[in-house]
């Protein structure tokens, strides 16, 4: 049934219908009422649940790791500053291979403080073992969370289902929710295969010495970049029982293109409107959206892009001191490959400055006359900058 | 040893099959002409790497060279040498 809601509700919704037994979450902004929505689903005797309340994100994603470790299905959401807070657990969640889903909504980091929305959180946390998914709108983050479960749980990687802060979790669209008998039968029993138990004593937490750390570390790094089979295989089984699929990335109207955008999140939406106003001018312009960023599917990046004669690269993250990290990846899946097209990096919508179509129009521009004349210029260029403020404060 | 997924350990007790031997740098040598036999350093040692006796037995499969064993000999009967002291 279709119903109107944000973002932040949508993945509140998610983890009802996935009938999670652990909630442990500190409230951030923009974050916050999808932790409200279920402290209230929970409250009201909707959902059989533990909200544990802590005193920080810290905290919350401790809470998790041990109640993932219980063996109950786990689910915790955050933001920004949180996610940062939360970051050294994140890597343990991911070196015990616990089953944890969290939703994040993309916000800027500090300083200069701000509450709005860009992907540097999560791009700062890329390098830590989880599976990372960003959604372009309201829907896909219901699905990509209800997804994010049976993936998780089945590979023993935590999830991370990633939304643009205010842009989705605060705007309201139409979303297909489904029915709780149809998630039940998509989404099996949770099940762990060391739950803590009495019965059955495990040691969890224990010293990798050098001896075996490396190849624990090797063990993860394979399970995530072995994950993409299984994301594939969830999504197709998921578009078979509910209509919607999303793959590991869309490819709209780039086959044949000659200039590719390739953007991550909410951006996708105002990228395939530009890319319909100009093929009705009859320009070769595409689309790659990616969906999973961790894994980076390097095989698909490759085959998806490389018979484009220029890439815009678009993304609302820096790794400051070189380049945006949707970008670096994307380059490095071109290292050794024979037909690379030129490549330029375009990093805009940093805390919350809005990406405007003419903006991505001039991104497709610059990209296609870099292609014409051969000449790459600048490879990271930044959109809709005030250029005279920076001028000043520089002088 | 097969590894389990996040390194959890699923026998308890198995720590017998980490030999922590392999740490020392200094080796515990008793003189066995002045041992009384009391039994301190089995009692303070903290891994199973000591056999009560006069004089004791050291199992160095689990030695680590920590010294409390020589720390603790009231008699001054344990001395902690390296690799190549006599």
């Amino acid at each position: 049934m279709k119903q109107v809601m944000d973002g932040n509700e949508a993945a509140a919704l998610a983890a009802k219908l996935a009938r999670v037994k652990v909630i442990s979450a500190y409230p951030i902004t923009p974050q916050t009422t999808v932790v409200e929505k279920l402290a209230d689903y929970v409250s009201n005797g909707d959902l059989d649940a533990e909200f544990i309340k802590v005193e920080s994100e810290h905290s919350a994603m401790s809470a998790c790791i041990g109640a993932a470790a219980t063996g109950v299905r786990t689910f915790t959401a955050t933001s920004s500053q949180g996610l940062m807070l939360m970051s050294e657990m994140l890597y343990a969640a991911a070196g015990l291979r616990l089953p944890i889903v969290m939703t994040n909504a993309n916000r800027s980091l500090s300083a200069p403080l701000s509450i709005w929305c860009d992907q540097q959180d999560s791009m700062a946390v890329r390098d830590s073992g989880w599976i990372q998914f960003y959604c372009e709108n309201n829907q896909e983050i219901l699905d990509t969370t209800l997804q994010a479960f049976k993936i998780s749980q089945e590979l023993l990687l935590p999830v991370m289902v990633c939304y643009d802060g205010y842009i989705l979790s605060h705007t309201v669209e139409p979303v297909d929710c489904p029915e709780q008998t149809e998630v039940d039968a998509f989404l099996p029993k949770h099940n762990y295969p060391y739950s803590l138990d009495p019965e059955k004593p495990v040691s969890m937490g224990a010293v990798g010495v050098p001896e075996y750390y490396m190849e624990f570390r090797y063990l993860l790094q394979k399970a995530v970049r072995n994950s993409k089979s299984k994301i594939i295989e969830v999504d197709r089984e998921f578009k078979k029982r509910f209509g919607r699929g999303y793959g590991i990335m869309e490819k709209y109207h780039s086959d044949d293109a000659e200039v590719i955008m390739l953007t991550m999140g909410s951006l996708s939406s105002s990228a395939k409107d530009l890319v319909d106003l100009l093929r009705k001018r009859g320009e070769k312009v595409g689309l790659v959206k990616l969906k999973s960023f961790r894994p980076f599917p390097n095989e698909e990046i490759v085959s998806a892009l490389s018979h484009a004669k220029a890439v815009a690269v678009l993304e609302k993250d820096i790794s400051l001191g070189h380049a945006g990290g949707l970008y670096l990846d994307t380059a490095a899946s071109f290292v050794n490959i024979e037909h690379t097209p030129l490549m330029i990096n375009f990093i805009c919508g940093l805390g919350g400055r809005d990406v405007t179509s003419s903006q991505l129009e001039q991104a497709v521009r610059e990209a296609k006359n870099a292609a014409e004349t051969g000449k790459v210029g600048e490879r990271v260029r930044w959109l809709g900058l005030q250029e005279k403020l920076v001028e000043e404060a520089s002088g | 040893m097969k590894l389990k997924h996040g390194a959890v350990i699923t026998e308890p007790g198995n720590s017998e099959n980490y030999e922590t031997g392999g740490w020392r740098t200094f080796k515990p040598v008793v003189d066995a002409s002045k041992c009384t036999g009391c039994g301190i350093c089995w009692m303070f040692c903290p891994e199973p790497a000591i056999k009560k006796g006069k004089p004791p037995v050291y199992n160095y499969k689990y030695c680590k060279g920590c010294g409390i064993c020589a720390n603790e000999c009231p008699v001054k009967a344990i001395t902690m040498k390296g690799r190549d002291e006599k």
